[in-house]
């Protein structure tokens, strides 16, 4: 089944409880999803310290000092590790790619949760409200968050088969559904070059969305591009440095709602995840379209806010 | 009157109290907040008003009960109603209304995909637009639609009456229109009176119904 939420804040009144917000609305979808959770957090000062880039690495198999050592050693430059429930978040000041390459290479059978300059990802296997509180979510600030809770259908209850997959600089993306034909795109990318961490079928479409955005599609264009390629259930949440966009497939039985204030706009599979939203009784509340996609950046709420 | 307060009271006992036996009166159900199956089962000739948005199957199965919804509904959405009335006065998720077998549901706004989706004998009032495969296989009753239907209205249907003001994206298999006769415009607007919509041109209204060739095997319908 799996349960997906996201928030993106308009108002920077609201940044400092990004966090609150969005553990009430994780916690609220473990009904559709108790095996596993993980989540993106975009601006928390000390997850994702500005100026820095970030790199969560998962269940790593070194202590944190060594792995501050080992990767400050080869890059030249401090490397700061914190540490969350099994995620190890990377933080230098250095290019995110940069950073990732020497994580990699130091550690290559250790799973990259996420990586780039505004993005902090947590995942792991238990329960969203354990996860939660293992990761200090509440307490988390920033501008924007994702969040899945997963009921794994076809493939391993492991970190790796959490979501999200954030598998190009600061992109991010949770499913909720499943994919038919993602073994044959599977083939097709890794054809091409692309390496994949998992077995999993969201891990496609993240990277199928990621190879298009490198090769210059916005995100309304690689979602179209999902929408024509893809086939099954789903209804994608895929968020970027700058924007937060949603769709669904043709068939539209996977659930979704949409909301919108002045102040923020939230997405989640059932409506009970925004309940809790501040002015959610005024919001402009409603399904998103089949194969529509629904998109919005942090410009143009910026251009919102100041109107 | 009675008041439940649904972010203090368990969800098990307040559609337990509305079970009981030779229950009557208005009950009311504050802070659904979304929640699954408010009011689900009821069986008696009451009033229930539920102020706030609901989760998935609210009020299914009803049978004799009045129930208004304050806000959207989620999927299903007096899903197998046998009598009474259900009215949401914001929009609804997929599958409103689905397998019904009489009494009125009554949606304000939008109904999402799959409106009516094997509706047995309900009545359903939409009175904004329909997503697609709305009245798929239905086989008896009837759905007015306000608005435009999506795709595919009426795939596969039966016996059902579709009268659709707006437009369809396109109609199912074996879902045609059907010419609008005098009793047609009588059932309309009884229909459209008992949703509170008794001022609609009734002339704007186009009926669709099933052409009936996929009522039996024939050679004809092999691919």
């Amino acid at each position: 089944m799996c349960g997906i939420v996201g928030l993106h804040l308009r108002s920077p009144e609201l940044h400092p409880h990004l966090g609150e917000l969005l553990a009430g609305m994780l916690c609220e979808m473990q009904d559709r999803g108790a095996d596993s959770a993980g989540i993106a957090v975009y601006g928390d000062p000390t997850w994702s310290p500005p100026g820095h880039s970030t790199v969560s690495l998962v269940e790593p198999d070194a202590s944190p000092e060594e792995v501050a050592a080992t990767l400050s050693a080869t890059l030249g430059t401090p490397v700061a590790v914190l540490v969350r429930d099994v995620t190890y978040l990377l933080s230098a000041e250095a290019d995110p790619e940069v950073l990732l390459a020497a994580a990699r290479s130091a550690y290559p059978h250790v799973l990259v949760g996420g990586f780039g300059v505004d993005l902090a990802v947590l995942k792991g296997v238990g329960t969203p409200t354990d996860l939660a509180a293992r990761w200090g979510l509440a307490g988390a600030q920033g501008w924007q968050g994702v969040g899945h809770t997963r009921m794994a259908t076809e493939s391993a209850v492991t970190p790796a088969g959490a979501h999200p997959y954030a598998v190009g600089p600061d992109q991010c993306m949770v499913h909720n559904g499943s994919f038919s034909n993602h073994a044959t795109i599977r083939r097709e990318l890794r054809a091409a070059g692309v390496a994949f961490d998992s077995e999993n079928d969201t891990e496609v479409a993240a990277r199928f969305v990621a190879d298009r955005l490198a090769a210059g599609a916005d995100v309304e264009e690689a979602l179209t591009d999902v929408t024509r390629t893809f086939d099954g259930f789903y209804t994608l949440l895929v968020s970027n440095r700058d924007s937060f966009a949603v769709v669904r497939d043709a068939i539209a039985c996977k659930p979704a709602v949409i909301a919108e204030t002045d102040a923020w706009v939230a997405m989640a599979s059932e409506y009970r995840a925004l309940a809790h939203l501040p002015g959610v009784e005024n919001a402009r509340i409603w399904e998103p379209e089949p194969e529509t996609v629904y998109a919005w950046t942090r410009e143009t709420t910026r251009e919102a806010a100041l109107a | 009157m009675t008041t439940y307060d649904l972010s203090t009271t368990p969800l098990r006992e307040v559609n337990t109290a509305l079970h009981a036996e030779g229950l009557s009166g208005a009950h009311v159900i504050t802070r659904p907040a979304g929640a699954h199956n408010v009011a689900v089962g009821v069986d008696a000739p009451v009033k229930i008003t539920i102020e706030g948005h609901v989760g998935y199957y609210a009020a299914g199965m009803n049978q004799q009960a009045e129930i208004t919804v304050h806000g959207n509904a989620g999927t299903g959405v007096a899903e197998n109603m046998m009598s009474g009335t259900v009215h949401v006065t914001g929009s609804a998720s997929q599958s409103a209304g689905a397998t019904g077998r009489g009494g009125m549901l009554i949606v304000d706004g939008d109904a999402a995909a799959r409106c009516g989706i094997s509706m047995k004998g309900i009545d359903i009032v939409i009175g904004g637009s329909v997503g697609h495969m709305s009245a798929f296989m239905a086989q008896r009753g009837r759905l007015v639609i306000r608005g435009d239907a999506g795709e595919a209205l009426g795939d596969s249907i039966y016996e059902a009456r579709i009268y659709l003001r707006g437009t369809a994206r396109s109609l199912g298999a074996d879902c045609v229109e059907k010419e609008m006769r005098e009793e047609h415009l009588e059932e309309l607007a009884g229909l459209l009176k008992a949703a509170g919509h008794e001022d609609d041109d009734l002339t704007a209204y186009r009926r669709y119904g099933s052409a009936r060739t996929l009522y039996h095997f024939t050679h004809d319908n092999e691919y």
